[in-house]
């Protein structure tokens, strides 16, 4: 084979295997390793570094070399104005250009490379910003460069170059994408606390109820998780349940802390909560999907007799009808100034009365089943008696009737859900 | 002891002063540096000669290349004799033509190899008693 199309052959195979190189996302130090042994072996160059220049410190870091003593990870100082020259140069460099490069870095890094003969230099120049020089000695066929050489140093040189620009974006990015989440979780810690915050707002204003809306909360992300949500979707629900009474803080304060049950003028007043709640959430960027929706339903029924808009069956958000259950359950297992609170029996008779008309099966399947993991000791922690506190003795009791509405639910929850949403 | 360090270990084998190291079937960047090591450290273990065995090996990319004249640097400076043997003919005409062989000899097999080295007094340029 003619000697000139084997170079050619040679040099072609180079340029492929450094694209391999440039386009491995994985070790950056390595890939710059590899490309420099790339573009030495091409020519079959005997000595050489590859510098990354930093704008901000204005100085050239050897990150790859051969054959110039032990200069690696050194800084050599490099000026804007040098940088602004080389960048100048771009890709009309020329042998006597290059070659007059390297003469004069070698006069200003005399003291690094005493003995060091360099006989190019070639910019790496990427958007018209210098990224870094390469720098290149003797051929190991002893003979001179050529303008040809240092047109196949410059297109594997403008290679290295997009691989470390490429490298330096890519850090970048991450850097900011970094700052944006430690903003963002920053963010979402504000939201929550402020969210908490409110909670006890709205449970200080109604003295009947306190600790009801955290209480909510907790119930609905149970519920949501036992039903299978996502981590993002469950820590919704938790904070729709915080919410859901918002709009009891806009209430008469004498009908919220009435202390017998409401007469129709007291009714009305309270059923405005929910709309009221809705108003007020609905102007926040919530960092979760229909908060303010949930507060707006969670008083709306299957078979539509609920308020504020008479929704039925799945026109009613999934989270509402997790925050309806979540609502009432609290509601009946707290002391209220018109009643105590029930015995747990009669709550899940409640429960069983009302499914399909009042509670979505598919809610009260799951309430009950993370209620019988917790007592049975399925479950690790025991949210839900917790939650209940002191105030239930022998809660083991009510097993047999929580099997008995998980079976029931399971065989024909969904017709009776199915029924009460008139379909 | 051949060089472990990673995948497959390079095989070498000292016959007094001289060590012949056998490259694998593809000289790139990963069997390319085990070799280079391997090199360097029979070179620090005292080795007067390399002896580069290229009997596997179908392919010498541009990493080979450079890396082979990594090994030759270290040579020249341990005062050491590299050879080629075993080149198979378009790995020959590379070197040829990269001008590696101004600074190796090539042999045809090892025999032809460990025939070329030449004493050690004479390649260091040192008088001995």
């Amino acid at each position: 084979m003619e000697t000139n199309t084997q170079r050619l052959l040679h040099t072609f195979a180079a340029l492929a295997d450094l694209g391999q190189e440039i386009a491995d996302t994985g070790d950056f130090e390595e890939m710059l390793r590899a490309s420099f042994h790339l573009l030495l072996g091409s020519l079959a160059i005997r000595r050489g570094a590859v510098g990354e220049y930093n704008h901000v410190g204005k100085t050239l870091t050897l990150a790859a070399a051969r054959g110039l003593g032990d200069v690696l990870e050194l800084e050599l100082p490099l000026s804007t104005e040098h940088a602004r020259h080389l960048e100048s140069l771009g890709s009309a460099l020329s042998l006597a250009a290059s070659k007059k490069e390297a003469a004069r870095f070698l006069v200003d890094h005399q003291r690094t490379f005493p003995a060091v003969e360099i006989d190019l230099l070639v910019p790496l120049v990427v958007r018209e910003r210098l990224i870094g020089v390469v720098l290149l000695g003797e051929k190991a066929t002893g003979e001179a460069f050529t303008e040809e050489d240092v047109e196949i140093v410059k297109a594997l040189a403008r290679h290295i170059g997009v691989g470390i620009h490429s490298h330096r974006l890519l850090e970048e990015v991450e850097h900011k994408a970094d700052e944006n989440r430690r903003l963002y979780d920053g963010l979402r810690t504000i939201y929550k606390e402020t969210v908490h915050a409110f909670a006890a707002a709205i449970d200080i204003k109604d003295r009947y109820t306190q600790g009801h809306s955290v209480r909510v909360g907790k119930y609905s992300e149970i519920i949501a998780r036992e039903m299978g949500w996502t981590d993002d979707a469950v820590e919704g629900i938790a904070i729709a349940g915080y919410l859901h009474d918002i709009g009891k803080l806009i209430v008469d304060l004498n009908v919220l802390n009435s202390p017998g049950r409401f007469n129709a003028k007291e009714s009305k007043e309270m059923s405005r909560h929910p709309t009221a709640g809705y108003e007020i959430l609905s102007p926040i960027s919530h960092p979760y999907a229909d908060i303010p929706l949930m507060a707006r339903y969670h008083h709306e029924r299957l078979d539509g007799n609920g308020y504020p808009d008479g929704l039925k069956g799945d026109e009613i958000p999934p989270g509402a009808k997790i925050v309806t259950l979540a609502d009432s359950f609290d509601a009946m297992t707290t002391d209220r100034p018109y009643r105590n609170r029930l015995p747990l029996a009669d709550v899940l008779e409640d429960f069983r009365v009302n499914t399909g008309t009042q509670f979505e099966p598919a809610v009260v399947c799951a309430f009950c089943r993370a209620f019988l993991k917790e007592i049975e000791g399925t479950s690790k922690e025991k949210r839900l008696m917790k939650l209940l506190g002191k105030n239930y003795d022998n809660v083991e009791s009510v097993s047999p009737i929580l099997t008995q509405l998980i079976s029931d639910l399971d065989g024909d929850g969904d017709m009776r859900a199915a029924s009460a949403a008139g379909h | 002891m051949a060089d472990t360090t990673s995948g497959t270990p390079v095989q070498a084998r000292c016959i007094g002063d001289t060590a012949i190291i056998y490259a694998s079937d593809y000289l790139n960047k990963l069997s390319g540096e085990r070799i280079e090591r391997e090199c360097k450290r029979q070179l620090e273990s005292g080795c007067r000669a390399l002896v580069i065995n290229f009997r596997d090996t179908e392919l010498v990319n541009s990493i080979g290349v450079s890396i082979l004249m990594g090994v030759i640097d270290a040579s020249e400076k341990n005062h050491a004799q590299v050879i080629f043997s075993d080149v198979n003919g378009q790995t020959a005409d590379l070197f040829e033509m990269l001008g590696l062989t101004r600074h190796v000899s090539v042999a045809k097999d090892e025999t032809e190899a460990l025939a070329l080295i030449t004493p050690q007094a004479n390649r260091a340029g040192s008088t001995t008693s």
